[in-house]
């Protein structure tokens, strides 16, 4: 008999029963998912444990894998956006951001301003919807369940804005190449300026619940701690990276939209542990509220839909463009041929490449502490197996 | 009719003599130990097994108030019959029992569970005089004893049920309600010094004497009996062995249909229990202020009208003022103009004779009393995170246990130094019915040193213990990784600069 050999993309922790039999094994391999209440999804992590302290473990991922990639060399480009929304589905709106921005470089569009400007308030609105999101089910794996229903009670409001503005809630497909399908309707202002005003004092009562909270702080003050050059080595982006005490925001770095006309500080933690993600991840939602508000400020008048052919045939060429997702910097490279259907469409999902720290974070803390850094990564499953 | 039923109910002992063993010499022996027994135990099983299903129904409600929402609504008036239904399903519910469990075992242990925690129940003090199911002399201690073997239960479900997510929780289960059973113990001793007597009733009856619930002389003790309660008890924040975000459900998690009802049955039940120790040695048991002694039948219908009409106006109020008409609307008037006339003819009739008025006064009172810190613990449990099953350890053994060993030295000090004047110093105690008792001035002095030097010196001993740890010094924590993190960069600058000038 020759020994099984490893089937590709298999664990590269040695899964052998035979070596962990019950008494004389001090390791123990627990299968963390891929249905499990806090893996976000169907993440399935390996954990080999001495105790309880995690010594070694392994993301196997690819459960809701669907081809993105391919599927769009075979739509053409409108058809594409409704796939965007599928990907980070908590940021559908984010997601389409991006997707339209890099069709328009490469038809080189000018996109009004209005629309610009409708854009960033709506990709704001679901930066906090997701931040809300991340909020509740990082506090509820870290076992603060009542936190998850005082988001989702938030977060309601701005699904219901974008309810009645784009006519969807989750998978939004929020944006045409070019534009808007139309412009926001009369009340849209007012009923994101009555949410604005309700926000910061639900997000003090988060904070009263969890800031100074004895528990709280013990749960997540130095754990998955990474360090700055660590964080940029494993290239993680958004709010890991900024914990970390790196400033590197791509809305401040290279501005699309119409993010240079508003002013807004980008938050960075220190020691890039569990906390300080927490507290960048709030001071987002906060400085979050100020470009909403600068936004609505500066609304200019006028169309919201640039001039763009009817069948979208974009002359021969590249583009690579990224925006600040609420996970951290989502990219797509897109090549076309000339041809009504992209070439190739690649996505740098951030949400993936995030998780590849979960190892350097996790090794060493406890089972518990694995759950906690999982939330604090904040990925979705969604965008990680694309 | 009213005065028959409480004739059967409230004359219970010389009824049931005369009607089982048809003498007119009451046998004794029948009627005291065997039969007037089964009769509470069956009242008493039958009313905590109800309220348990309830307390699932009112935490699920309690939460819903602490989160902004309805919870249970569907099943009945205001998801009245929730518990029910819940109930109904899981009786029908396929039984499963994983291939590769230990059959037996796996089968055996939420009986051991439940059956653990229901035995306690015949030793609470639920009221005075005939309302204790049995008042032995060493209630405290029984309760401390059969209420640790339920931590058998978890332990082998966990074992027997074949899952690593199960051994995991069990260990934790077992490691937690171990080490906080300690804290418990020690916790408690205060109080006893006080009471001289391991008779649960024997204690209520002894803050009766002394005229002072003994939280007042035992804040520490209190505190700590609270908290380690929590974590016998295995509710947030010390729900680790089931914390489904970490362990699915923890040493339940192969467990389905009425073998996890069980299991849920005596976790709450011994919710119960926790609360019902921690009224009767702190709170006073069923004595309020001696009311419960002075109280008139008068007096206790009046009580009794005026709760049925508030239950009226409450279910008025959310039920009947307002509504459109419909089927529920027709329940809520009729079950409106029941209380109304319960009320009347409680006010107007006076069926309690002067015990039986006092005895249901004090089983009122033991029970609000418990339901009061019921509602705390599930208060607790809605607001905080989980802690780690490491700072769930260090938690008991560094500051429950600490704190429980100072809080007995300290009491003992004042303790002796109070004794009359021969052995004590300042002879703030007097023999009172065979009992040593405080005096006066006496009260001030035990309520005095409790909370002006036994919370300080404890607190100082815990912080001096606590230190240098690592989970409880938040700042300093923080401080030195900071340090250590410019002490890394520094020697990295050092190196690259080092490197530079060989180069």
């Amino acid at each position: 008999m020759t020994e099984p050999t490893r089937t590709a993309g298999a664990s590269h922790l040695d899964l052998d029963e035979r070596e962990h039999t019950f008494l004389d094994a001090n390791e123990l391999v627990l299968n963390m998912g891929p249905q499990h209440p806090s893996t976000h999804g169907v993440l399935r992590v390996i954990l080999k444990l001495d105790g309880e302290t995690v010594t070694d473990l392994d993301c196997d991922i690819g459960y809701l894998h669907r081809g993105v990639e391919k599927i769009a060399e075979h739509d053409t480009y409108a058809m594409i956006t409704p796939y965007w929304d599928r990907l980070d589905y908590v940021a559908a709106v984010s997601n389409d951001l991006l997707y339209v921005e890099a069709v328009e470089k490469l038809l080189q569009v000018e996109v009004p301003r209005r629309a610009q400007y409708l854009r960033v308030i709506l990709t704001e609105l679901q930066r906090l919807a997701s931040h809300l999101l991340w909020l509740g089910t990082h506090a509820m794996d870290i076992g603060a369940v009542t936190v998850l229903l005082y988001c989702f009670r938030e977060r309601e409001e701005i699904l219901k804005i974008f309810e009645d503005f784009i006519g969807a809630r989750l998978t939004a497909h929020a944006f045409r190449i070019g534009g808007f399908w139309w412009d926001a309707y009369p009340e849209f202002e007012q009923r994101v300026r009555a949410f604005l005003k309700i926000l910061p004092s639900r997000i003090e009562e988060y904070e009263t619940l969890l800031n100074a909270n004895r528990i709280w702080l013990q749960r997540t003050v130095g754990i998955g701690i990474i360090a700055a050059e660590d964080a940029i080595d494993l290239s993680l982006t958004g709010p890991c990276l900024r914990g970390s005490g790196v400033r590197y925001d791509v809305r401040k770095a290279t501005p699309y939209a119409a993010y240079s006309d508003f002013n807004f500080e980008i938050p960075i933690g220190e020691n890039g542990d569990t906390y300080d993600r927490f507290l960048v991840r709030l001071e987002e939602m906060k400085q979050s509220l100020l470009i909403i508000e600068q936004a609505l400020d500066g609304l200019p008048e006028g169309p919201v839909m640039a001039k763009v052919p009817k069948i979208i045939k974009p002359p021969v060429g590249d583009v690579y463009h990224t925006i600040e997702a609420p996970k951290g910097e989502l990219g797509i490279y897109l090549v076309s041929d000339g041809t009504g259907k992209p070439y190739r469409m690649r996505i740098r999902p951030a949400s993936f490449i995030n998780l590849q720290s979960l190892k350097k974070m996790a090794v060493g803390h406890l089972v518990a502490d694995v759950v906690a850094i999982i939330g604090t990564l904040d990925i979705v499953l969604g965008e990680v197996d694309r | 009719m009213i005065g028959l039923i409480t004739t059967l109910l409230f004359a219970a002992p010389e009824w049931v003599r005369t009607a089982i063993t048809r003498e007119r010499q009451p046998n004794v022996f029948w009627s005291e130990y065997v039969v007037w027994p089964l009769i509470q135990i069956l009242i008493v099983l039958f009313i905590v097994l109800t309220v348990v299903a309830y307390l699932v129904w009112v935490e699920r409600k309690v939460s819903a108030f602490m989160q902004a929402r309805l919870g249970p609504m569907r099943v009945g008036p205001w998801g009245l019959l929730q518990p029910l239904a819940d109930g109904l399903k899981l009786l029908l519910k396929e039984d499963i029992i994983p291939l590769k469990a230990d059959q037996g075992v796996f089968t055996v242990a939420p009986i051991i569970s439940v059956v653990a925690a229901l035995t306690v129940l015949a030793v609470i003090p639920w009221g005075a005089a005939w309302a204790t199911i049995s008042n032995i002399n060493i209630g405290v201690l029984f309760v401390l004893a059969v209420s640790s073997i339920s931590v058998l239960g978890l332990v082998l479900a966990g074992w027997s049920s074949n899952s690593k997510y199960s051994l995991l929780g069990a260990l934790r289960s077992s490691a937690q309600m171990v080490s906080y059973e300690i804290g418990m113990g020690l916790s408690i001793i205060g109080a006893l010094m006080f009471a001289r007597t391991l008779s649960l009733n024997g204690i209520i009856e002894a803050q009766q004497a002394d005229g002072v619930w003994y939280v007042l002389f035992q804040p520490v003790g209190f505190l700590v009996y609270l908290v380690s309660a929590l974590g016998e008890t295995n509710r947030a924040p010390f729900d680790l062995p089931e914390a489904e975000s970490e362990l699915v459900a923890g040493y339940h998690t192969e467990y389905s249909g009425f073998r996890w009802a069980l299991f849920f049955m005596a976790e709450y039940t011994s919710v119960i229990v926790t609360s019902a120790i921690a009224v009767t040695l702190f709170l006073g048991g069923w004595t309020l202020f001696g009311l419960e002694s002075r109280i008139t039948p008068m007096a206790f219908s009046i009580v009794v009208a005026v709760l049925f009409v508030l239950l009226a106006l409450l279910i008025a109020w959310r039920g009947v003022v307002g509504e459109p008409p419909s089927v529920m609307r027709t329940v809520g008037i009729v079950a409106v103009a029941i209380f109304l006339l319960l009320a009347a003819g409680v006010a107007f009739a006076r069926p309690f004779d002067a015990q039986s008025a006092r005895v249901l006064f004090s089983v009122g009172v033991f029970a609000g009393k418990i339901l009061a810190l019921i509602y705390a613990y599930m208060w607790f449990r809605w607001t905080w995170p989980r802690y780690r099953y490491d700072q769930l350890m260090a938690l008991g053994w560094k500051w429950m246990i600490p704190a429980g060993l100072a809080n007995i030295v300290l009491t003992g000090i004042w303790y002796v130094l109070a004794l009359p004047r021969p052995q004590g110093v300042f002879g703030l105690m007097r023999e009172q019915a065979g009992r040593l008792a405080p005096t006066g001035a006496g009260l001030a002095y035990f309520i005095g040193t409790a909370f002006v030097l036994t919370i300080p010196l404890s607190w100082a001993l815990l912080a001096t213990i606590n230190r240098r740890t690592r989970d409880f010094n938040l700042a300093e924590q923080r401080q030195l990784q900071m340090r250590l993190r410019r002490e890394r960069l520094e020697k990295q600058l050092q190196k690259g600069s080092q490197e530079t000038e060989q180069a």
